[in-house]
């Protein structure tokens, strides 16, 4: 490699311009201008028009269920999360191998699955279906639907994040903290969550992007009923097959600006963990 | 008594960790546990403190039974190899850390964790991040915190064992005084046979989940109970019993082998009814002492060391041929591999 590069050393051969040539143009076709391009088209008729969009009913109505949604499902899935990873990363037991992989089980199905899954379960003529019936409460094509569908796709992200960080911190300051007095939950306070803090937010901010943004499981369970079961992302979907293509990409600006805080944290997040654990 | 253990055993999976271990140590004393990796000293010492349970025995702390009493019950300090400081809090926080679990007021509280500052020689610091601050002042950290709550029994595992050569012997030191000062019961881990040596009232030498031998420093060196204690504190050579060296010296034993120390070799440079004669094969200058290795006529090797005054008295080189007698040696009825 060294011997290539300093061989044609004043100026740099035209295969090397090529090879650039095409990532850049990649990055650009694939990531760059489809995200520029959804700015462009929210703003195109000036940003009063593009203000205009969330006074619409609809859109003010999806906000609203998208954010009822991630205030259920990020504080559900935050416990759950770091119970379940205080359990597998603190305890010995047989079958872990096998629980870790059931807790990832969200990633590696398809969120389409995730949704039908739901209505083969509590739908109409799902295996709970009579049951929800006859205590007249409706799963499926409703808001307990999009809440399931979302919890079950966005349950992995917080243990996946705090586990590792627990297995590297280890135990002997918790247990040095009990061997001074401490109870489990003086223990948890003061010394497990300070230490996992930052990789729990990490996992905090990722169930929440992810909660926000999914698609394909909701659309499922949802039944899609403007005002009523229809998130952001359903929203974004329905405007345009409405050729309401204005709302849409407000909403999705929405959504990508989400997207890019997301990263944002994720990285300074990222930062302080390193800085952390070294 | 401080803390008496009572035929206590432990297992994890099909490890036996500890069998049948019974110990007891004084109020006030400083105890080493030693002993090699996988001896069960660790447990021993995490049994006391309570962070593992045993499957069979008892402990008794300061008399009272506390075999299944919790760990925050217990009151006991505890100091890690690595210390385990709460790396996201102050030098201060960290010692004042089970005082405030405790309740006691703020005041007392801050004058307390000034008090230990000074104890262990850190004045000035209390600010300072673990992450600022050197192994050897960590640990010494770690010890304040644990001495912060004024436990019944301070527990300390391999204390020294992350830190460098110099560090290390200076803590020790530091350990031994101020112990003297304090007089809390304190039990330490260790392997390292010179520390244990050095800074303990009283030795308890731990082989596979067992205890060897309890005793003063000088007991488990001058007349250890085992041909593990032997082995394992101090040089030593083995020789068969019925080697000629034993025979000519009127040494015997019904055991097969017979242990002695490298110091306990007598050097001749002319023969007598008790010698036997030998070749120097090699000659090791050790500063205050000149180890010799040794080849027998029978092909049997030993070390001897000789002090330097004794050296320079035979002025032996490499080669030579000497007379040989043991002072003292020692044999056991039971041979345990190390």
């Amino acid at each position: 490699m060294q011997t290539n590069s300093s061989g044609s050393s004043s100026s740099k051969p035209w295969s090397q311009w090529v090879m650039i040539a095409i990532a850049v143009g990649y990055l650009a076709l694939v990531l760059l201008l489809p995200a520029v391009n959804v700015f462009y088209q929210a703003f195109a008729k000036g940003f009063g028009a593009f203000l205009g969009h969330f006074a619409e009913g609809d859109m003010q109505s999806a906000i609203g269920l998208t954010l009822f949604i991630a205030f259920i499902v990020v504080p559900l899935n935050t416990v759950f999360g770091l119970f379940a990873a205080w359990a597998i990363a603190r305890h010995p037991f047989r079958g872990k191998p096998i629980v870790i992989s059931i807790l990832d089980l969200p990633f590696s199905i398809s969120p389409v699955v995730a949704g039908l899954m739901m209505v083969l379960l509590y739908g109409q003529q799902g295996w709970l279906g009579p049951i929800l019936q006859f205590f007249n409460f409706k799963v499926i094509f409703a808001v307990p639907g999009i809440v399931l569908a979302t919890a079950f796709v966005t349950l992995p992200f917080v243990a996946r994040e705090v586990i590792p960080v627990l297995e590297e911190i280890g135990m002997d300051e918790e247990e040095a903290a009990r061997t001074l007095g401490a109870n489990n939950w003086q223990i948890f306070w003061n010394v497990t969550l300070p230490n996992i803090r930052w990789g729990l937010l990490y996992g905090v901010l990722l169930t929440n992007a992810r909660a926000m943004g999914e698609f394909g499981a909701v659309s499922v369970v949802a039944g899609n009923i403007a005002r009523k079961t229809q998130t952001l992302p359903l929203f974004v979907e329905d405007s345009y097959k409405q050729y309401a293509t204005g709302a849409a990409f407000s909403a999705s600006v929405l959504l990508g600006l989400l997207g890019v805080l997301t990263l944002v944290l994720k990285e300074i997040l990222e930062r302080k963990t390193y800085r952390k654990t070294t | 008594m401080g803390i008496t253990v009572q035929e206590v055993s432990k297992r994890f999976g099909s490890f036996q960790a500890l069998d049948q271990v019974n110990v007891a140590i004084e109020s006030g004393s400083l105890v080493a546990l030693l002993g090699p990796s996988g001896s069960g000293k660790s447990t021993l010492l995490r049994l006391i403190a309570g962070l593992e349970t045993p499957d069979n025995g008892k402990i008794f702390l300061t008399g009272k039974d506390a075999t299944y009493q919790s760990v925050q019950a217990r009151n006991i300090g505890f100091v890690f190899q690595h210390y385990a400081l709460f790396k996201h809090m102050t030098v201060r926080r960290n010692i004042a850390f089970g005082m405030e679990i405790r309740k006691m007021p703020a005041a007392k509280i801050q004058r307390r964790v000034e008090e230990l500052l000074d104890l262990v020689q850190l004045a000035g610091l209390g600010d300072r991040y673990p992450s600022q601050l050197s192994g050897g002042q960590r640990q010494r950290v770690a010890l304040a915190r644990a001495l912060a709550v004024e436990p019944k029994v301070l527990l300390l595992d391999e204390p020294f064992g992350a830190l460098d050569a110099k560090v290390r012997k200076d803590l020790r030191a530091w350990l031994r005084r101020l112990h003297d000062e304090v007089h809390v019961t304190t039990v330490f881990v260790t392997h390292d046979q010179e520390e244990a040596m050095e800074v303990s009232d009283q030795i308890v030498v731990m082989n596979k989940g067992r205890v060897e031998q309890v005793g003063t420093p000088a007991q488990v060196y001058d007349h250890p109970a085992s041909a593990f204690v032997m082995s394992f504190i101090g040089p030593v050579n083995v020789l068969p019993t019925n080697s000629r060296i034993f025979q000519e010296s009127g040494f015997d034993s019904a055991n097969p082998e017979m242990f002695l120390r490298p110091h306990d070799i007598q050097v001749e440079l002319q023969p007598n009814a008790s010698t036997v004669p030998a070749r120097v094969s090699r000659l090791i200058h050790l500063g205050w002492e000149i180890q010799a290795e040794l080849v027998l006529d029978d092909g049997q090797e030993m070390v001897a060391h000789l002090t330097r005054e004794r050296f320079d008295q035979l002025n032996i080189t490499e080669n030579q041929r000497i007379h040989v007698k043991p002072k003292d040696a020692k044999s056991f009825p039971l041979y345990y591999e190390i």
